[in-house]
């Protein structure tokens, strides 16, 4: 078993940056991540809102990110999936594919992933017609009909870019209203490209080899009717990738860890930080705020010099 | 243009024509700088890292590079609408495709399965 001072889940810019100031304090520092390190980071084209730096690819941050933690001395290890764990004891004990790890502390930075319908048809036509990143596919979909799923933010802008490409973009939401800042409705109500299906969801994504159509059930009448569609964009929001730790930290209604402002959750010696932790703004600043202020919360919880605690 | 990966890349369609047919196993991934491509791109550079898969050529390749229509008009794509288009060839032929993003358990499976 391998032995460190600190295990952090997830290689996001919360995790990275908790290891990069715990290993600058010298502790002996694990990151795993279950994926690519670099998090949600890595999925964004062009940040500009980073402070200090000019607009750069989420790519080359997270990359950036990643090198400056594994210089300070970080062990990263990436695409390890986790087996278990035992996080109610001082030594807390970690088990992925590869390795058991014992560490006195944790960090659980897991982030967000985009949330799925979860419908068993949703899997059958994932890269034949379904896409959850618009300005990655949406050039297949070139004079094509296709529909837009969700009714928040993300769902309205990416359905104003997809009509760059599409003939038509149907936005199917469940409600009979969006969850949207003004200027994102007002600008898909004024696309004429742009039609509206409201309080509706899918039923069922059907086709051969690739998507031709939806079964959309109407929430008013419970009527269904069929979409000949070949193209279907999912923006249904992020959900906390905080399933694995709902039974050792408490979560709250929206699956978020709850902590203190120390980060620290309901189990001693455990703390989260980023996206998935209950908060209202999800930034990379905001994840790296966090990281910092765990990695720094740790370095007192392990040497006993919580100035709150004595 | 060239991918910011550090995996090979093929430019040309004669590039890829002859490390086919010159190498038993080539696993291409034919995408752009996004987020469904770059775990996908990540997976193989450290499958070519483990030093598990060297009877494997790990090699890249812009989509929007004219010369990757010998990858988006192979009949094996003819239905993807999701990027990247990722290929594995053997002896030559393409024996697997797939559209979309793939873990690296994904891509591990798939060249166990196939090489
Ligand atoms: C498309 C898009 C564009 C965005 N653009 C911007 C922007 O321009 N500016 C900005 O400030 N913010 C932006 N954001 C938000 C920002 O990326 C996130 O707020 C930030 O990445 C959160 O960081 P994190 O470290 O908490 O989590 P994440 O970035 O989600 O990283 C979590 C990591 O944990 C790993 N993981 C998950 N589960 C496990 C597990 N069980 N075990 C081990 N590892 C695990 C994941 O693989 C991932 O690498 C964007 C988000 C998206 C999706």
């Amino acid at each position: 078993m391998k032995k460190y001072d600190v295990i952090v889940l997830g290689g996001g810019p919360a995790g990275l940056t908790a290891g990069i100031y715990l290993s600058r304090a010298r502790q002996k520092v694990l990151i795993i991540d279950e994926g690519m390190i670099g998090g949600q980071v890595v999925l964004t084209h062009a940040v500009a809102n980073y402070p200090g730096l000019d607009e750069i690819s989420g790519y080359k941050l997270a990359s950036e990110m990643k090198k400056q933690a594994a210089e300070f001395g970080c062990d990263i290890r990436t695409n390890e999936k986790l087996v278990s764990f035992d996080f109610s004891n001082t030594d807390k004990f970690v088990n992925t594919k590869s390795g058991e790890y014992q560490a006195r502390a944790v960090i659980i930075a897991v982030g967000g992933q985009p949330r799925h319908l979860g419908l068993e048809s949703e899997k059958s036509f994932q890269g034949t017609g379904i896409s959850y990143c618009a300005t990655c596919d949406g050039d297949f979909f070139t004079d094509q009909d296709i529909v837009v799923v969700g009714g928040g933010n993300s769902a309205l802008e990416e359905a104003v870019s997809l009509t760059k490409y599409a003939r038509t973009v149907t936005i199917v939401h469940q409600f009979d209203h969006f969850q949207a800042y003004d200027y994102a409705i007002t600008a898909a109500e004024n696309n004429p490209k742009i039609k509206f299906l409201m309080e509706s969801e899918i039923e069922k994504f059907t086709g051969s080899e690739s998507l031709s159509g939806i079964v959309i059930k109407s929430k008013k009448d419970g009527s269904s009717r069929v979409l000949d569609v070949t193209g279907a964009f999912i923006f249904i929001g992020y959900v906390p990738g905080s399933e694995p730790f709902k039974d050792c930290v408490i979560l709250n209604d929206r699956k978020e860890i709850v902590t203190d402002e120390d980060m620290a959750t309901s189990q001693v010696g455990v703390y989260a930080a980023g996206d998935v932790r209950q908060k209202k703004y999800r930034q990379i600043t905001t994840a790296v705020n966090d990281g910092t202020v765990a990695a720094l919360a740790i370095l007192d919880y392990l040497n006993g010099t919580d100035p709150d605690k004595n | 243009m060239t991918l910011d990966t550090n995996l090979k890349h093929f430019s040309t369609a004669a590039e890829l024509e002859e490390i086919i047919n010159s190498s038993e196993n080539v696993m291409v991934c034919c995408g752009r700088m996004g987020p469904m491509c770059v775990p996908v791109y990540g997976a193989m550079e450290e499958l070519q890292a483990s030093g598990d898969y060297d009877n494997v050529e790990f090699r890249d390749m812009l989509f929007d590079n004219p010369e990757a229509s010998v990858i988006r008009n192979l009949p094996e794509c003819s239905s993807f609408r999701g990027l990247p288009f990722t290929v594995y060839y053997k002896n030559g032929k393409v024996v697997k495709a797939t559209s979309s993003i793939q873990s690296k358990e994904q891509v591990t499976e798939i060249l166990d399965e196939i090489l």
